[in-house]
């Protein structure tokens, strides 16, 4: 498969002033494949933030490359291409949206892109479509909620028609229903239209639900692979900072105290037939 | 409560003056203020003031809510025609009192004035009813955009990003507002009782929270917008093109027909 993000040894470090540096990444490298959906896991302060500004350009690395589609992120001549290529959906839904009627808003990246006006148009309803928010086209952002306006958000991003979405823990400030409403929009993108995910979480559950579980701790890669497979290391993801998804945490626990049940269990479903299966065989 | 606040004055209803191009209104309120000072007796006043109600009346919102932008000015109104009355010394004279005497040219200039004052306050209202506050940021935009011939394009940009982001915070910061308010009341804080100072003492506790968070807010939406590919309004294209289309037309030439019609009252009467 082919990639469409390429992170290339890159180091990262915030200055505070000439001696005071944080640094955040170091020889940090990663491939994104082209209609994938991976989940970024981490703790707060694992780097995992970082690392999304990375990778459309917004934070330049200060050693390394990203290349998005085989263009280096760092080059101003691609800096436009790279943001509309790779967009980016943040935690707060309220500091994202630009205008007071939705459909306006969902049109900022498309006229920034300076389209002809009937082209924003069919983006727009499009987008809004696509996220299901188009009965709400003339509402004012204020007046929806949290799960509505993280949609619409990701609607803004789906307008300009990027390659690949990357959404920094974008259910972190919403209500369950919000969450839900979020990772069905996010899954169906992924499914239907091909959009490739990056999605940055600390929520299990919704990691579960990627192709691709990458674990990162105090700025380095420590798991990398399929949930299934990511999940049953459970002694690392415990030692990154992070708690297991409730099913496998339980399968991990009554394994720990002598009850045998299959390894890679991540879904309530899975679990409650692991555990009928192991109450038949007593 | 705080929530449901409306942003400007906007009235939805279906009429041809809320269809119009918002810029055609805004020229059209400039030329209505200018003829409404130029009409100099009272036929050409009249005139005037028989088309803005006809104006009042297409714009299809209650007349009530009219009446109210009037009530809340009457004070202004009522003291600029006394004082018109008191000070103008022209024509008969209608009585002396002391000091005071009041003539008839000043009995009229201080009636013409308060009927100049009502109606200017009035189409001004339909424009703020009929137009939402987008609508009327983009027309400001687009009626200045030649600006950019002398250098200021990116002013007048820059100016009407910001009234859009003002608009579009005003109901996000009051939330926040109530929130830091109930927050700091189950802290103990006393914002409803004491002087004038005491108030103005307690809302600190409210204010600074607000503005720090504001400066977050305003950090992640500069981000968002670099990540949707703002750079400043350079080869920025828009979806709604507003046209002047056949209702504009229409207004334009009545009101052109209105504003001759007062010219002429102003000369042959």
């Amino acid at each position: 498969m082919e990639n469409i993000i390429e992170v290339k040894n890159i180091s990262f470090a915030y200055c505070e002033d000439e001696q005071n540096k944080t640094s955040i990444l170091q020889d940090f490298s990663l491939n994104i494949e082209k209609g994938s959906f991976t989940a970024i896991l981490g703790h707060n302060g694992s780097g995992k933030s970082t690392l999304a500004k990375l990778l459309n350009g917004l934070n330049k690395p200060d050693s390394g490359q990203v290349l998005i589609e085989g263009a280096d992120s760092a080059d101003p001549a691609h800096e436009l291409e790279a943001r509309r290529k790779v967009g980016m959906v943040f935690q707060n839904p309220d500091n994202q949206l630009v205008a007071t009627i939705v459909e306006e808003d969902v049109a900022f990246g498309p006229e920034n892109l300076g389209f002809p006006p009937a082209e924003i148009r069919r983006r727009v309803d499009e987008a809004l479509k696509a996220v299901r928010m188009y009965e709400y086209r003339t509402h004012a952002p204020h007046k929806l909620s949290g799960g509505q306006k993280q949609r619409i958000a990701i609607a803004g991003i789906i307008a300009m028609e990027p390659a690949c979405i990357v959404l920094d823990e974008p259910t972190a400030m919403l209500d369950p229903r919000g969450r839900a409403e979020v990772m069905e929009t996010v899954r169906r993108l992924n499914r239907e239209k091909g959009v490739t995910i990056v999605l940055i979480t600390h929520y299990m559950d919704e990691a579960a639900a990627a192709d691709r579980v990458v674990v990162m701790d105090t700025g380095k890669i420590v798991l990398d692979g399929p949930p299934k497979e990511v999940f049953s290391q459970a002694e690392t993801v415990k030692r990154a900072g992070l708690d297991l998804p409730q099913p496998t945490e339980l399968a991990y626990e009554l394994k720990k105290a002598g009850i045998d049940l299959p390894d890679g269990i991540i879904s309530t479903e899975e679990c409650v037939a692991a555990l009928t299966g192991a109450l038949r065989e007593e | 409560m705080l929530k449901d606040l409306t942003i400007g004055q906007f009235f939805p209803a279906k009429s041809p003056l809320h269809r119009m191009d918002p810029r055609a209104k805004l020229l059209l309120l400039i030329v209505y203020i200018v003829f409404i000072f130029i009409a100099g007796n009272p036929f050409s006043l009249g005139l005037m003031t028989l088309s803005v109600a006809a104006v009042l009346l297409l714009s299809r919102v209650p007349l009530k809510i009219y009446l109210k932008n009037i009530k809340s000015i009457w004070v202004i109104v009522l003291l600029t025609a006394l004082l018109n009355a008191l000070y103008v010394d022209e024509g008969a004279l209608l009585c002396k009192f002391w000091m005071i005497q009041i003539t008839a040219g000043g009995v009229q200039r201080a009636v013409f004035m308060a009927v100049r004052i009502v109606l200017l306050i009035l189409t001004s209202a339909v424009l703020t009813y009929t137009t939402t506050p987008t609508a009327l940021t983009d027309a400001i935009e687009r009626l200045l955009s030649p600006l950019r011939f002398v250098g200021l394009g990116t002013a007048v940009h820059t100016m009407a990003m910001m009234m859009t982001i003002a608009l579009r915070f005003i109901p996000t910061l009051i939330e926040e507002t109530e929130k830091i308010m109930n927050a700091q009341k189950a802290r103990g804080a006393d914002m409803e009782s004491g002087g004038l100072m005491k108030r103005v003492k307690a809302l600190l506790p409210v204010l600074i929270p607000l503005l720090v968070s504001s400066f977050r807010r305003a950090y992640d939406l500069a981000e968002a917008m670099e990540c949707r590919c703002y750079n400043g309004g350079k080869g920025r294209q828009r979806m709604t093109q507003l046209r002047f289309g056949r209702v504009d037309l229409v207004c334009a030439l009545l009101s052109i027909a209105v504003c001759t019609g007062a010219v002429v009252l102003n000369i042959f009467l």
